[in-house]
């Protein structure tokens, strides 16, 4: 009984949230909604028994896209009123393509209840084995028949990393940088001299 | 009790929330990109949802790479977007048209 209770719980608020996080108007309001959306959404994964991507989903979404969102919503001085303007002109296709969009799916599961295609069942190789916890059984399987897909998005994420840097990266004149090149080609013998200067006078540097 | 169609139905909601949300956000493209972080949520609840009902954890593993692509996605789409109001001083993205593509 709990678990159907904790599902409705779960669903019902993360698609509150989702909804509120389209029609908010202050997009702060907007970011708050869709850290709401993924806790729920969180909640329901480990319903459903995938705790390991529920804590994922916490970690990488709140801890660092939220964070990321907030972070330009807050840096960037934008009129965010003049932005809504077209909000209730674009509400009718918008609704229309949602509407369209929901009946597919919606006839998709009418056909689904009326009888399933046979699209064969998983062969096995991606069966937890029987003990492990959740965690163990999904790194044994990405350490081994997922390997290459694991590095190449390990690659993904590298260069979402040079390119964010390199497109947001700017050289401002004006200012007094470390000239690396220059530092490494010194030599002691043209930074250190040695003089003897007469007795009052100085040294010229 | 709760089946996989439960799931079906909440993230097919989900995902038809977020493209209503690209339409109604048409000029405010943090609000589009917070909109396809929404749709890729219900993809991964699909799928962890599908790899629970079959007993086969490759849903799980895939929506783990949803998950990274989502990441690198919005770290490039928010850089994007920082360069574009460095630029013009607007996030209005319904007249990008510099490029004249």
């Amino acid at each position: 009984m709990i678990q159907v209770l904790t599902f409705y719980l779960f669903a019902s608020i993360m698609i509150a949230a989702g909804a509120f996080t389209i029609l908010a108007r202050n997009p702060v309001h907007s970011v708050l909604w869709l850290i709401v959306a993924f806790f729920n959404a969180a909640g329901l994964m480990v319903l459903a028994g995938a705790e390991f991507i529920a804590m994922l989903l916490v970690i990488v979404y709140v801890g660092a896209v939220a964070v990321l969102f907030l972070f330009v919503v807050m840096m960037l001085d934008i009129d965010f009123a003049e932005l809504r303007a077209g909000f209730i002109k674009n509400f009718p296709l918008g609704l229309a393509v949602a509407v369209v969009l929901l009946a597919e799916i919606v006839l998709g599961m009418g056909a689904y209840r009326a009888g399933a295609l046979e699209l064969g069942t998983p062969d096995g190789s991606g069966a937890a084995p029987a003990g492990a916890s959740n965690i163990e059984a999904i790194g044994a399987l990405l350490y081994s028949k997922y390997l290459f897909l694991f590095e190449a998005a390990g690659i993904i994420l590298l260069v979402a990393m040079v390119g964010a840097i390199v497109l947001t990266h700017r050289q401002r004149g004006g200012v007094r940088g470390q000239n690396i090149a220059q530092q490494i080609a010194r030599r002691p013998e043209e930074a250190v001299v040695n003089t003897q200067p007469e007795v009052g006078k100085g040294v010229s540097l | 009790m709760i089946g996989v169609e439960h799931y079906v139905v909440v993230s097919s909601i989900l995902f038809v929330l977020g493209v209503l949300g690209i339409f109604l956000n048409r000029k405010n493209v943090i609000v589009i990109l917070m909109a396809i972080e929404l749709i890729l949520l219900s993809v991964n609840l699909n799928l962890v949802a599908f790899s629970s009902f079959l007993g086969d954890l490759t849903g799980q593993v895939f929506a783990m790479f949803v998950l990274t692509v989502a990441a690198g996605e919005a770290a490039i789409g928010l850089a994007i977007l920082v360069i574009y109001f460095r630029r013009r001083g607007t996030i209005a993205v319904d007249d990008v048209n510099r490029m004249k593509g």
